[in-house]
């Protein structure tokens, strides 16, 4: 699984690419590991920049729910950003809105992360 | 083949209210009132209804699991099969007596995906039981499927005993994986996951299929799991499917609670290469608007991840009738 990832700030911002379907989901979740570890109370709040993700199912959704449950016990702060139309689509329909926060830009990620108490 | 829902609703009966006929009824005072034409005569009113849309004109029910398959078969005398016993099986069996009265004695096939409440309370309000004559035969997996019905009726929870029942009852407990041909039909179960199991069943006569696949949760995380659901809604000609819950919900708040999302079942009979999903067992406290609006989201999401042929998506409502 392509995942690339950069600093702004205090944050990190991890870029993953193409398809998080059943086969990727795995390796998506295993590409995370560090990233997630490293998100907690004191660490690096975490943006996904979902701009290069031009579909996901729902193993792949499974895996972001994980990823936000690990930080949230770790008390640390996991956003998304940048989402295709059809993949926020599919985000409201299975109501994963409402287990991450999803913002329109990284930008816009990265401000309300750097922000929030 | 021809499937009837008598029961759609997941876990307890419900009943539209009053408030809820009142806002029915003034949706459409208001549509009629901004209307430019006039409604006109008596098929005109008929149109006009159509044109409101499901949730303001009907209703999606209240009735507990149960679904019949009417075979189309011709040799195989007075047999009737059904999915499941819930509070539906109360007017599946008044309609039953109204067709053969007490006179023209029937057989019943049940196939129960499980023995939880919403799937057996029906039994003691289903006519047929009654009457001298009718057979029942109640197949299931569960080795607790005599005990759960014999229970249901005994003292002090019903006035009437099992054992009073005039009509004849067998219990066919069959191994997973079993298969049994009834009425010019082969059925055969699949085990799932649900708090003390339950069973798929696959139904399939002349080249056409139904899957019945309620209160069954997929976990995700098995590939190869997915794979036997996967195979076991192969080419199906129709799938009716527990979609009680959103994704999100049915994978965090509400795991192990035993149901499944819209979004999983349009995957699994996409890669079955299912024809239709009808979802059923809805959430009591979804109302008509709600699962209308949840059925147009599931349509979209079908045609967003759509690959090489379509898959007409329904939403299961007391009354609808699906034929195969
Ligand atoms: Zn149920
Ligand atoms: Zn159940």
């Amino acid at each position: 699984m392509e995942l690339s990832s950069t600093q702004i700030g205090a944050i990190t911002v991890v870029a993953p690419k193409g398809r998080i379907d059943h086969a990727q989901a795995p390796l998506f979740q295993q590409a995370m590991q560090s990233h997630v570890a490293a998100c907690t109370q004191e660490g690096s709040p975490l943006l996904l920049d979902f701009s290069g993700v031009d579909y996901i199912s729902s193993v792949g959704l499974r895996s972001l729910m994980l990823i936000a449950r690990s930080v949230g016990a770790q008390k640390g702060k996991v956003a998304i950003a940048a989402l295709q139309p059809t993949v926020r689509e599919v985000f409201e329909i299975s109501r994963f809105h409402l287990v991450l926060k999803v913002h329109d830009t990284v930008d816009a990620g990265v401000a309300a992360l750097g922000t929030a108490a | 083949m021809k499937v009837r829902f008598w029961g759609t609703r997941g876990s307890i009966p419900v009943s539209i209210t009053a408030k809820d006929v009142r806002a029915k009824i003034a949706a459409a005072l208001r549509a009629a009132r901004d209307r430019a034409q006039p409604i006109g005569d008596d098929a005109g009113i008929e149109r006009f209804i159509d044109s409101l849309g499901f949730a303001v004109s009907g209703t999606y029910g209240g009735h507990s699991s149960c679904v019949e398959i009417e075979t189309g078969a011709e040799d195989t005398g007075n047999e009737h099969l059904l999915c499941d016993m819930g509070s539906g099986a109360r007017a599946f069996g008044q309609r039953m007596m109204e067709r053969y009265g007490p006179a023209r004695p029937q057989t019943y096939h049940v196939f129960m995906s499980h023995v939880h409440w919403d799937h057996i309370m029906g039994f003691p309000f289903f006519t047929p039981v009654y009457i001298p004559g009718n057979r029942i035969v109640i197949h299931g997996c569960h080795a607790e499927l005599e005990h759960a019905f014999k229970r249901q009726q005994a003292a002090p929870s019903f006035p009437v005993d099992f054992s009073l029942l005039a009509s004849t009852i067998e219990f066919d407990v069959m191994a997973p994986g079993d298969t049994r041909h009834v009425a010019g039909v082969t059925a055969t179960t699949l085990k799932q996951h649900h708090g003390g199991d339950s069973y798929g069943w696959r139904f399939e006569r002349a080249g056409k299929s139904v899957v019945y696949s309620t209160d069954s949760e997929h976990r995700l995380e098995n590939a190869e799991e997915t794979k036997v659901f996967v195979d076991f809604f192969r080419n199906a000609d129709l799938v009716i499917f527990d979609a009680m819950y959103s994704l999100a919900d049915a994978i965090s708040v509400k795991a192990d609670w035993g149901h499944s999302s819209n979004i999983v079942g349009v995957e699994l009979c996409q890669m079955a290469g299912a024809r239709r999903l009808c979802m059923i067992h809805h959430e009591p406290a979804y109302d008509d608007k709600r699962i209308d609006s949840v059925l147009a989201e599931t349509r979209r999401f079908e045609e967003i991840t759509r690959g090489d042929s379509a898959l007409e998506v329904l939403s299961a409502w007391d009354g609808l009738e699906i034929v195969l």
